[in-house]
């Protein structure tokens, strides 16, 4: 409990720390100015969302082959942190694309792919909604998840080979392009800063999931209990 | 081996039970032939119009006819607990997938084969000279569409809502599927039809991917 608010505390102070950088620290672009300064979060998002899917990935895979429930509750819980860091992404790319290039939306390979991303993994939860079984909905939704997974490169390159606007990577990109030294320390900070968010949320998620569990156990064991002394079994009203 | 015979029987018991009512085979077609007819009110069906925007209503009408007759291929096992009994033939998972993917493939290529020339003649495209190419386009394509198809017809027969989830699940996975197959054959409706290598390669690649997922998970597909 003590390490969690500890960790909690620290994160906010990175991210507020983070925030006053890009803000404030970090220098001024030569075209885009001000308007520059929310790549700092958008690249944090991105980066937060493609961890969270990764982990959901790994988690995919984990159940497959152990089917132990934690792996259940940790692709659950890495897919709806990364469906909101990846809405996240999308809305701070709007924001930005509309002064910067003039639209706010363009159907180039990074924005396209993000978008794709976005709808199949709210599939996924969708999909997890409609199956009772829990072992069942654990197993399916895994490999839907693996081929969600699988399709995000693919997407990327189709809309890569067909038509793109976004900027190219300006990081490790070639002599040429580049970021002011002290931006990309601004952005690094930032992008830790996202991922803190995301872990601490995720692992919160996890936790209420892993409480969720616990409670439907407990509740079968009640039910099985009186339905052994003879008494009533609960009605379904109390469920939830 | 083993795998391939026990494909080929659950593909002919397959087709069996689709050329005695031929229901799923004909409702397809029509659905798509009355996807093409409303096409044609949402532009001005002039030829130079058609090539252009021909390409992607031909796979739209397409991916949504496969969308939706995919669903029974699993669906109708589950009405008198039929996915049961094939699961305790000593036979592995994938063969029954196999055999799925390839009575799908074979329904799907059976309605494009209606629906092309129609629409060839509906919209004024001409297809002399480009047949071949334009039958391996669509091959490439529909191989895709059928493998992603039954693996998603198979998680969808568990789950409620079952009609409405397939195309929610399978329509954004064949994204890059739509964007290849559609430039492939919007190259070859072109005046001076040429075919991109890419493009083939890329489907061809889109079909390898997924085929060797489902080879890995459709023992997690079918399993109780």
């Amino acid at each position: 409990m003590k390490a969690r608010i500890l960790i909690t505390m620290l994160t906010a102070a990175v991210v507020f720390f983070a925030g006053y950088a890009a803000l404030f620290i970090a220098p001024d672009e030569r075209t885009m100015h001000e308007i520059q300064r929310i790549f700092y979060f958008h690249l944090g998002c991105w980066t937060a969302m493609f961890t969270a899917l990764t982990i959901a990935f790994v988690a995919n895979i984990g159940w497959l082959v152990e089917h132990k429930p934690h792996w259940d509750w940790l692709s659950v819980s890495s897919v709806e942190v990364g469906v909101v860091c990846c809405t996240g992404g999308l809305i701070t790319g709007i924001l930005w694309g509309k002064p910067a290039w003039g639209i706010w939306w363009t159907w180039d390979a990074r924005l396209t792919t993000c978008f794709v991303l976005w709808l199949l993994y709210i599939s996924y939860l969708i999909l997890r909604g409609l199956i009772e079984e829990p072992g069942r909905r654990a197993t399916l939704s895994s490999v839907f998840g693996i081929f969600a997974f699988l399709d995000a490169p693919l997407v990327y390159v189709s809309n890569r080979l067909w038509r793109t606007q976004h900027p190219a990577p300006v990081l490790f990109g070639g002599p040429n392009s580049g970021l002011d030294p002290i931006m990309v320390k601004v952005l690094m900070i930032s992008m830790a800063a996202m991922v803190a968010v995301m872990v601490i949320v995720l692992a919160e998620r996890y936790r209420l999931e892993r409480l969720r569990h616990e409670v439907d156990e407990l509740r079968m064991v009640c039910q099985a209990r009186a339905a052994l002394s003879g008494d009533p079994a609960p009605s379904p009203a109390s469920r939830n | 081996m083993r795998t391939a015979r026990a494909a080929a029987i659950v593909l002919a018991k397959e087709l069996r039970l689709e050329f005695r009512t031929r229901e799923l085979l004909n409702a397809t077609i029509v659905f798509a032939l009355v996807v093409v007819v409303l096409f044609s009110f949402s532009f001005e069906p002039t030829s130079a119009e058609s090539r252009r925007l021909g390409p992607g209503l031909l796979w739209v009408a397409f991916l949504f006819s496969g969308s939706l007759m995919l669903h029974p291929s699993l669906g109708r096992e589950q009405v008198n607990q039929t996915l049961d009994a094939l699961r305790m033939a000593p036979i592995s998972s994938f063969a029954i997938v196999l055999g799925k993917t390839l009575a799908n493939f074979l329904f799907l290529c059976a309605a494009e084969a209606v629906l092309v020339p129609v629409f060839a003649v509906l919209y004024n495209v001409s297809l002399v000279g480009v047949w071949g190419r334009l039958t391996l386009v669509i091959v490439l394509g529909t191989v895709g569409l059928s493998v992603t198809g039954t693996v998603f017809s198979a998680i969808a027969a568990h789950a409620r809502m079952r009609e409405l989830l397939l195309p929610l699940l399978l329509l954004p996975i064949l994204t890059p599927l739509l964007i290849a197959a559609v430039e492939a054959t919007g190259s070859l409706f072109a005046v001076q039809a040429t075919l991109e290598r890419t493009w083939l390669a890329f489907l061809a690649g889109f079909d390898i991917v997924f085929l060797t997922a489902s080879w890995l998970l459709s023992d997690f597909l079918l399993e109780e």
